[in-house]
């Protein structure tokens, strides 16, 4: 049958065949990097097409409805328009340090990318560390908005970088604790592992209330995360102008922008992975032909699916909710999510403990 | 007591923010709801709300009759010195008496904010927010506009 994991294999065995292993790793390398840049470059594209739609008639507007049909090649035609415009960088700023950030803003995007399942036995690299990497490796996230935010030498988008730091150091941790009651329950790190436990139930199903209040907060902590409102106090258009991009232009302010909507993908990816199952099927117990069916469809729509239905939430928040205060941010996540999600980890290990999930 | 409130307040963030999601979640279901106008497109089936404020006109009716006694309260109305009316004297052919009268009321599109103020003001319900919107002109001077039209005169029984 087809399957994403058996192109991967078809690829690798010719390969062998052809140029002997050490050459074809390193030429698996290169296609895997290639596939990576494609899957952001078309990742960028529906997403930010999507997001305006979205946007669009949650505020009872049409949204872009000119390029193409119904409007689908604006994105397109804006990512066309980005391309010919010049890459500016302000007589004050720190060249060095400008020119860098936006690439390693996308490059953590990128690295983030590593350790998720696409689909079935289709990952790029199960390391036995998952979980960590990904909490670990998405903390550097804040160092290029600093970056950008610092070298600029505007006092926007020096604020914007500041209050960034705050936001994302602060919501890593309760972040981190909801993606722990996950690990509490299913005992390893490792993001196989995980998708493997779930095979009989998600876990969001599976973990009863506590694990429900996990999705919340993550969902929450990610938002913030991810700098997108109603947590967009980095970029708060309305007073920061853009925050720490707000020199960048052209292809630049393009990685920037791209980085954001990879970053807003990989949270919805690892919140699919380890909530509702990463690319396993939706199973009810015994029911044999029901699961059989859904067994039928292809293990990367599963995963796609989730995600996308992830990401529609956080635009849902997006265009619903006011942007906060960067004190009632902070409040928010100190004096209420935090120790709610210290609770819930003791509830979750309690049940992982006394083995009461199912 | 404390922890009753705690959890008081975040029953009542996560309501509120459910009842936000609600409403927009019906919107984006609900694409009947779009209140777009795709304004050069639909430009002869325009449908503008009944409220919307495009510039003032005075109300003639099938006589060339207006309602307008010249009483200037529309011109004290504005805010930004929109309205210059001047006036003058009719004088009765029977009686002999004088009676003020409107001669020319001048509108000047260009100073208007649109505000109503004037349209509030107006004892006799004369002049109102006409929807038409397609001012562009070439030259400020036509925007200076005559309300009252010419040989038109005050409707009988209007004080």
């Amino acid at each position: 049958m087809w399957s994403l994991s058996n192109i991967a294999a078809n690829i690798d065995l010719w390969l062998n065949e052809q140029v002997g292993a050490t050459w074809a790793v390193v030429l698996e390398m290169v296609i895997a990097g290639v596939a990576v840049i494609g899957l952001f470059a078309t990742l960028g594209l529906v997403l930010v097409i999507m997001e305006r739609k979205v946007s669009a008639w949650m505020q009872i507007r049409l949204g872009p409805n000119r390029v193409g049909p119904k409007g689908m090649f604006q994105s397109l035609a804006d990512t066309l328009k980005l391309l010919v415009k010049e890459g500016m960088t302000p007589g004050g700023a720190d060249k060095l340090l400008f020119n860098v950030a936006p690439f390693v803003a996308m490059i953590v995007a990128m690295l983030l990318l590593a350790p998720l399942a696409f689909a079935k036995d289709f990952q790029l690299w199960d390391l036995n560390i998952g979980v960590l990497y990904i909490s670990a490796v998405s903390s550097i996230s804040v160092i290029s908005i600093l970056m950008a935010g610092w070298a600029s030498n505007n006092k926007y988008s020096l604020l914007g970088a500041m209050r960034s730091g705050a936001q994302i150091v602060s919501y890593e941790l309760s972040a981190g604790l909801a993606v722990l009651a996950i690990v509490v329950l299913t005992g390893s790190l490792r993001i196989s592992d995980i998708i493997q436990a779930q095979e009989n139930g998600w876990w969001l199903f599976k973990g009863h209330i506590p694990a429900i209040i996990a999705f919340i907060i993550f969902i929450i902590a990610v938002t913030a995360e991810t700098n997108r409102a109603p947590f967009d106090m980095a970029e708060a258009e309305s007073e920061l102008t853009a925050g720490f991009h707000t020199e960048y232009s052209g292809m630049k302010f393009a990685l920037f922008f791209l980085a954001e909507y990879a970053n807003v993908f990989i949270v919805c990816a690892i919140g699919a992975t380890l909530f509702l199952g990463g690319w396993m099927p939706f199973h009810i117990g015994n029911w044999t032909a029901f699961n059989g069916v859904m067994d039928w469809i292809p293990s990367s729509i599963w995963f796609f699916g989730k995600t996308f239905a992830l990401i529609f939430l956080i635009m849902w928040f997006r265009w619903t909710f006011p942007r906060l205060r960067i004190d009632q941010l902070l409040n928010l996540e100190w004096k209420y999510l935090l120790p709610i999600s210290m609770f819930n980890l003791l509830l979750v290990t309690l049940i992982a403990i006394m083995g009461w999930h199912f | 007591m404390f922890l009753k409130k705690y959890i008081q307040d975040i029953w009542g963030a996560v309501k509120s923010l459910a009842t936000g999601m609600k409403r927009t979640g019906y919107y984006f279901t609900h694409h009947k709801e779009i209140i777009t106008q795709q304004y050069p497109d639909n430009r002869d089936t325009l449908v503008l709300p009944e409220r919307f404020k495009g510039e003032v006109v005075m109300i003639h009716d099938e006589n060339n009759e207006h309602a307008c006694t010249g009483c200037t309260a529309c011109e004290l109305a504005c805010p930004n010195a929109t309205i210059k009316i001047i006036t003058k004297f009719d004088v009765d052919a029977e009686t002999g008496k004088k009676k003020k009268a409107i001669d020319t009321f001048v509108y000047h599109l260009e100073l208007c904010t649109m505000c109503n103020l004037c349209v509030e003001a107006c004892p006799t319900g004369a002049i109102k927010m006409a929807q038409t919107f397609e001012h562009s002109v070439f030259d400020r001077s036509q925007l200076t506009k005559t309300l009252n039209k010419p040989g038109s005169k005050i409707r009988a029984g209007v004080e």
